[in-house]
C-alpha cells in the first residue's frame, strides 16, 4: 500500500488547545500524545485490560492502546496533565495524595481520570459503586484500600465546594 | 479497637521519623509527570525486538534473517555470534554466568532470546522479528522439579557459579545435573527425636509458577559514548548492574554509568541483570543508542517466582511439643539460575518456621529446568516456606486436638532462642504478631459458622525471614551553604517510599523538615554503591548508612561550629556558619556513611551459624471467610495482617506496604498460575493471567504495625516489603479446612479445587459409612 492511502493529517483539541498531527492508520493514541510530550498515558498490558492508557475522548474514557490516533481527528482530547493547567491540583489529585492511593504511580492517572469520571456522573458514590466503576484499573502495588478512601474524600470535598 | 501502641506512637525528637510524611514525589505521580525509563526517548534511538524460542529445550540448526534484513526501516538484525564481537564470552547472572545475551547453539526455554532486530521504528522492528526463521532440533525437556531430581534430560552441560558468592564455589565444574545448589542443615539429633516421638505428621506441599507482573514491563535503554556506556534501566539494582555490564566488557567500572529513575513496580523481576546485557551489546554493536521494551506477554518469559515442592515432617511429643522436624524442599528454577540458588539457601534455612525445634533437618534443591527462569518475588521463597509449614502447623494441632493458636504458643522462638542454624532471635516480636492477630480476630470468641451451603471460617498464620547477609549500602549527604540537604543514595523508589523514608533520616539528623531534602535518584557516576533494593533490606542497610552520613555531616557542622569560636551547644543555624566561615553562600559539608553488618557464613557441612542475619522479619496474617460448598467460591470477609518491622519510620507507608503485600499474595493465594502446555505459557496475558483488583480486596481489611524495635536498626527501625506476604496463603487455607474441612495443598486455591477436594470428601464419608 502506498503511504499516502495510510497516513492522515488529523486535527483535534488536546487539554483545551486545537492541534494537529500527521499519523499513520496503525498509530494508537498513547503514540500519538508521546509526539505531544505527554507520558501520563502508558502502555502496559496493551489489551486495554488495565487502565494505564487511560485517555478521556469527548468526555469519555477510553483506553488510549486500543483507541486508533486517527479516530480522533475532530475530538476533544483530555489527559492526566489536563487536570493542573491552572496550576492547582484537582480536588481528585490532592485526595490521591492526602490518603496515600499509590505506590509506584504507573498506574495513578488512569486512576484519577475514572475517579474524575465516576464523580461526575455520581457525585456521593457507594463504596461498591467505587469498586464496581474501578473495576477495569489495575493496580499492582494493591493500593486498593487507599484508593477507595481517597475517592470517597474527593466526593465529599467536591460535594461540599458545590454546595459552596 | 484501639491498641495503645506506647513505641509506635511517639514520634522522635525532630518530629521527621514516625511522621507520616505523604511521599516526595506525589505530586509527580498524580499528574502523570513522574519519569520512568517507559517514557524515556533518546536522540537516534533504535528500538529493539527479539524473536524468541518456540521450542524448551533444542539445539539451534539454523537462523535465517535475510527476509527481516530486506524489510525497509530494519537497521540490523543481530545474532549470538555479533554479540562475541562485543563480548567474547557472554553469558550473565548473579549467582551463576549461566545465561547468555542471545541463545548460544542451544535453548533452554520457550521465549527465550535467539535474535535481536533494530530499527527505527518499532512497528519495523515487530514485523521484521516476525520474518526470522530458526529451525530446532528438538531436545528432550523436563519442566516438574521433582522430575529434574534424576532425569535424563539435563538443562546445563556443567555448572558455572559466579565468583561472588564464596558458598558456591563447590559448586564448580559439576556436571550432568539439573541440580544447581544443594543447601543442607543438620542440627541436633533427627532420627533419634523421630524415634522416641508419640506422633509423627507429614505433609507434602506445592506451590505454582507465577509472574510480577510489574505494571511498567521491564526495559533498558542503553547510549553509547566516546569509550563510555550509559544505561538508563528499569533497575532495582543499579549497582550491581554495572559491575556485571563492566564484567562483560572487560571495562573498569568507572566506565559505565546506569541511571534508574521512578520505577513502574518491581517487587522482585527488575533486579540483577535482565535486559540490560542485551542493550548494552547492541549499543556499542551499533554505535548508537538502544532501546527494548518488553511487553507483558514477554514479561512471563523474563523472570517468575519459583514453582515449588515442600515435604515437611515433624516429631511430637505428649505434651505437644515439636522436637524433631525433616524439612525437603524443591524449587523449580526454570533454565537459569538468575537468583534461585540464593533463594535456596537463604530462605531455605527457614523452612522449620519460627519454632523453637532441637533437632532439625533441611535439604534444599535449586533445580534447572525448561521452564522460564524464575528469581526473586517479593519474599525471596519465604511465602512458598510458610505455606507449607502453616499449613502442617495447622494439620498438626487438627490432629492433636488442639487450638491451633495455643499450639503455636507453646512452639513458638521466643527471644534469644536459637534458630535453626543456631543463630539466637532476637528483636524478633513473633508472639507479638501471633497475638495482634488473635486478638484483633478475638480468637477466643466464638464466631458465626454460617448456615445452609455457604459455611464460615477461621485461619492464622504466621512467617519470617532473615535479611540478605553480608551486603553493603554507601550514602552520601551533601549539606549546602544554605543548610539545604541532598541525599545521594543507589537505592531504588519503586513505590514502597524508600525516597521519602531515607529522607526523613536525614531530616530527623539534621532537624531539617524532611519536604526540604532532596533525594538524588540512582546514577552511578554520582551515587554510591547499594547492593540492591531487595529483600526488604533497604530500610535498614542503606538506612543505617544515611543515618551514619547524616551523623557525619552533622558532626562537621558541629567541629565548624567549634572552628569558628562557637561554644559546644550554642544555637546557630548552619546556614549563619557557612557564611561566616566564606565570607559568603559557599561550600558543602560532605558527611559519607558505608554500612556492612556483621556475619557469619554457615559451615558447610551442617549449614549452622551463631550470626547467619543482622535481623529477623515477622509477618502474620488472620482470615475469616465464607465457602460456599456448592461452587467451592472462597469469598474472604475479614483479613488482618500483622508484622514487625521494629518503629515505622513512616507510618502511613507502612500500612500501604503491609496491605499491599497481602493483596500481592492473595493473588497468588486464589487464582494467579501460568498455565504451561509443553513449557509454553499459554495465558500469559492480563486478559488470562488475572492478578487482584478492586473486587478482590476483602470486605474488611486491618493492617497492624506490631509493638517492637530493632536495635540495631535506624531509629529502631527494619523493612517491611515482604513480610505481610508470609501469613496470606496458609491463613487461608487453614481457615478453609476449618470452615468446611477439606484441605489443600496445591495453591492456587481455587473454587474448582475447592469444589474438588469437598467432593472427594464426600465420596470418602459416603463410602466409609456404606
Amino acid at each position: 500500500m502506498d503511504a499516502s492511502e495510510t497516513v492522515k493529517k488529523i486535527r483535534f483539541t488536546l487539554n483545551g488547545r486545537p492541534v494537529s498531527a500527521t499519523v499513520e492508520s496503525h498509530v494508537d493514541l498513547v503514540d500519538l500524545l508521546r509526539r505531544f510530550d505527554l507520558g501520563g498515558a502508558r502502555e502496559s498490558c496493551g489489551q486495554g485490560l488495565c487502565g494505564c492508557c487511560t485517555v478521556v475522548v469527548d468526555g469519555v474514557a477510553m483506553s488510549g492502546c486500543l483507541t486508533l490516533a486517527q479516530l480522533v481527528d475532530g475530538k476533544r482530547v483530555d489527559t492526566i496533565e489536563g487536570l493542573d493547567q491552572t496550576g492547582a491540583l484537582s480536588p481528585v489529585q490532592q485526595a490521591f495524595i492526602d490518603e496515600g492511593a499509590f505506590q509506584c504511580g504507573f498506574c495513578t492517572p488512569g486512576f484519577v481520570l475514572m475517579t474524575h469520571q465516576l464523580l461526575e456522573r455520581n457525585p456521593d458514590p457507594s463504596e461498591p459503586e467505587i469498586r464496581d466503576y474501578l473495576a477495569g484499573n489495575l493496580c499492582r502495588c494493591a493500593a486498593y484500600p487507599e484508593i477507595i478512601r481517597a475517592v470517597k474524600s474527593a466526593a465529599s470535598r467536591m460535594r461540599a465546594s458545590a454546595a459552596a | 479497637m484501639t491498641i495503645h501502641r506506647p513505641t509506635i506512637d511517639r514520634p522522635m525528637p525532630a518530629g521527621q521519623v514516625g511522621r507520616s510524611v505523604p511521599r516526595l514525589e506525589a505530586r509527580q505521580k498524580v499528574t502523570g509527570r513522574a519519569d520512568y525509563v517507559h517514557n524515556l526517548v533518546v536522540p537516534r534511538m533504535l528500538y529493539c525486538k527479539v524473536v524468541r524460542s518456540t521450542v524448551p529445550h533444542g539445539r539451534i540448526l539454523s537462523i535465517d534473517t535475510s527476509a527481516a534484513e530486506a524489510l525497509e526501516g530494519v537497521y540490523r538484525v543481530v545474532t549470538a555470534d555479533d554479540i562475541r564481537t562485543v563480548v567474547p564470552n557472554p553469558f550473565y547472572g548473579p549467582a551463576f554466568h549461566d545465561q547468555p545475551v542471545l541463545a548460544v547453539e542451544k535453548v533452554r526455554h520457550v521465549g527465550e532470546p535467539v535474535v535481536a532486530v533494530l530499527a527505527e521504528d518499532p512497528y519495523v522492528a515487530a514485523e521484521a522479528a516476525q520474518l526470522v526463521t530458526v529451525e530446532y532440533e528438538p531436545m528432550e525437556a523436563v519442566f516438574d522439579e521433582i522430575e529434574a531430581m534424576t532425569s535424563t534430560a539435563v538443562v546445563h552441560e556443567v555448572l558455572k557459579p559466579a565468583g561472588t558468592f564464596p558458598d558456591l564455589k563447590h559448586l564448580v565444574g559439576r556436571r550432568d545435573t539439573n541440580i544447581a545448589l544443594d543447601y543442607r542443615l543438620r542440627r541436633g539429633d533427627v532420627d533419634a527425636a523421630f524415634a522416641a516421638a508419640d506422633h509423627v505428621f507429614a505433609h507434602e506441599f506445592k506451590t505454582q509458577q507465577v509472574m510480577h507482573t510489574p505494571l511498567e514491563p521491564m526495559v533498558s535503554l542503553a547510549e553509547p559514548g566516546e569509550d563510555t556506556l550509559t544505561i538508563h534501566t528499569a533497575s532495582q539494582s543499579p549497582s550491581f548492574v554495572r559491575i556485571e555490564i563492566a564484567r562483560l566488557l572487560g571495562w573498569p567500572e568507572n566506565r559505565v554509568r546506569v541511571k534508574v529513575p521512578h520505577l513502574g513496580g518491581g517487587f522482585g523481576a527488575k533486579l540483577y541483570i535482565k535486559l540490560e546485557a542485551l542493550v548494552a551489546c547492541l549499543a556499542l554493536l551499533v554505535r548508537r543508542p538502544v532501546k527494548w521494551s518488553l511487553t507483558m506477554e514477554e514479561q512471563f518469559y523474563t523472570i517468575t517466582k519459583h514453582a515449588s515442592t515442600f515435604r515437611i515432617e515433624s516429631a511430637v511429643d505428649k505434651e505437644g511439643r515439636v522436637t524433631g522436624r525433616r524439612c525437603e524442599v524443591f524449587w523449580n528454577g526454570g533454565a537459569y539460575a538468575d537468583i534461585g540458588p540464593r533463594v535456596t539457601q537463604k530462605s531455605g534455612f527457614t523452612a522449620p518456621g519460627p519454632y523453637d525445634i532441637d533437632n532439625v533437618s533441611i535439604d534444599s534443591y535449586a533445580l534447572y529446568t525448561n521452564r522460564p527462569p524464575a528469581g526473586a518475588l517479593r519474599g525471596f521463597g519465604i511465602p512458598q516456606l510458610v505455606w507449607a509449614y502453616e499449613s502442617h502447623t495447622d494439620l498438626i494441632a487438627r490432629g492433636l486436638g488442639l487450638d491451633p493458636v495455643a499450639f503455636r504458643r507453646k512452639n513458638l522462638l521466643r527471644d534469644g532462642r536459637p534458630q535453626a542454624t543456631g543463630t539466637p532471635v532476637r528483636d524478633a516480636a513473633i508472639e507479638g504478631v501471633l497475638d495482634d492477630i488473635a486478638a484483633r480476630m478475638a480468637w477466643e470468641t466464638p464466631f458465626d459458622r454460617g448456615s445452609g451451603p455457604v459455611k464460615r471460617g477461621r485461619g492464622i498464620a504466621v512467617g519470617f525471614k532473615a535479611s540478605i547477609a553480608p551486603t553493603t549500602s554507601v550514602a552520601i549527604v551533601n549539606v549546602a551553604a544554605d543548610g539545604s540537604a541532598n541525599l545521594y543514595l543507589s537505592t531504588v523508589d519503586m513505590g514502597q517510599g524508600s525516597d521519602t523514608a531515607m529522607a526523613q533520616i536525614v531530616a530527623e539528623t539534621l532537624t531539617l523538615r524532611t519536604e526540604d531534602v532532596k533525594v538524588v535518584h540512582p546514577d552511578t557516576d554520582v551515587t554510591p554503591y547499594d547492593m540492591a533494593t531487595l529483600g526488604s533490606r533497604s530500610t535498614f542497610h542503606a538506612g543505617n548508612a544515611v543515618k551514619l552520613a547524616a551523623e557525619h555531616a552533622r558532626d562537621q557542622i558541629a567541629a565548624l561550629a567549634a572552628s569558628l569560636g562557637l561554644p559546644p551547644g550554642s544555637n546557630y543555624a548552619p546556614a549563619d556558619l557557612f557564611k561566616k566561615k566564606y565570607g559568603m553562600q559557599a561550600g558543602n559539608i560532605i558527611g559519607v556513611g558505608t554500612y556492612i553488618p556483621e556475619y557469619k557464613s554457615p559451615a558447610p557441612e551442617t549449614g549452622l551459624s551463631d550470626n547467619v542475619t543482622p535481623f529477623w522479619m515477622v509477618g502474620g496474617t488472620g482470615v475469616e471467610i465464607e465457602v460456599d460448598t456448592e461452587t467451592g467460591h472462597v469469598r474472604i470477609l475479614r483479613m488482618v495482617n500483622a508484622c514487625d518491622l521494629g518503629r515505622p519510620l513512616n507510618p502511613k507507608i507502612v500500612e500501604t506496604q503491609i496491605s499491599g503485600a497481602a493483596l500481592m499474595q492473595l493473588g497468588f493465594t486464589m487464582f494467579e498460575n501460568m498455565d504451561l502446555d509443553d513449557g509454553q505459557v499459554t495465558n500469559a496475558s492480563l486478559a488470562d493471567y488475572k492478578i487482584p483488583g478492586m473486587h478482590d480486596v476483602p470486605d474488611q481489611m486491618e493492617s497492624v504495625i506490631t509493638e517492637a524495635e530493632q536495635k540495631s536498626g535506624p531509629y529502631g527501625a527494619k523493612g517491611v516489603g515482604e513480610s505481610a506476604t508470609f501469613g496470606v496463603s496458609p491463613a487461608i487455607a487453614n481457615a478453609i479446612h476449618d470452615a468446611v474441612g477439606v484441605r489443600l495443598t496445591e495453591m492456587p486455591l481455587t473454587p474448582q479445587a475447592v469444589f474438588r477436594a469437598l467432593r472427594e470428601a464426600e465420596l470418602n464419608s459416603s463410602t466409609t459409612s456404606a
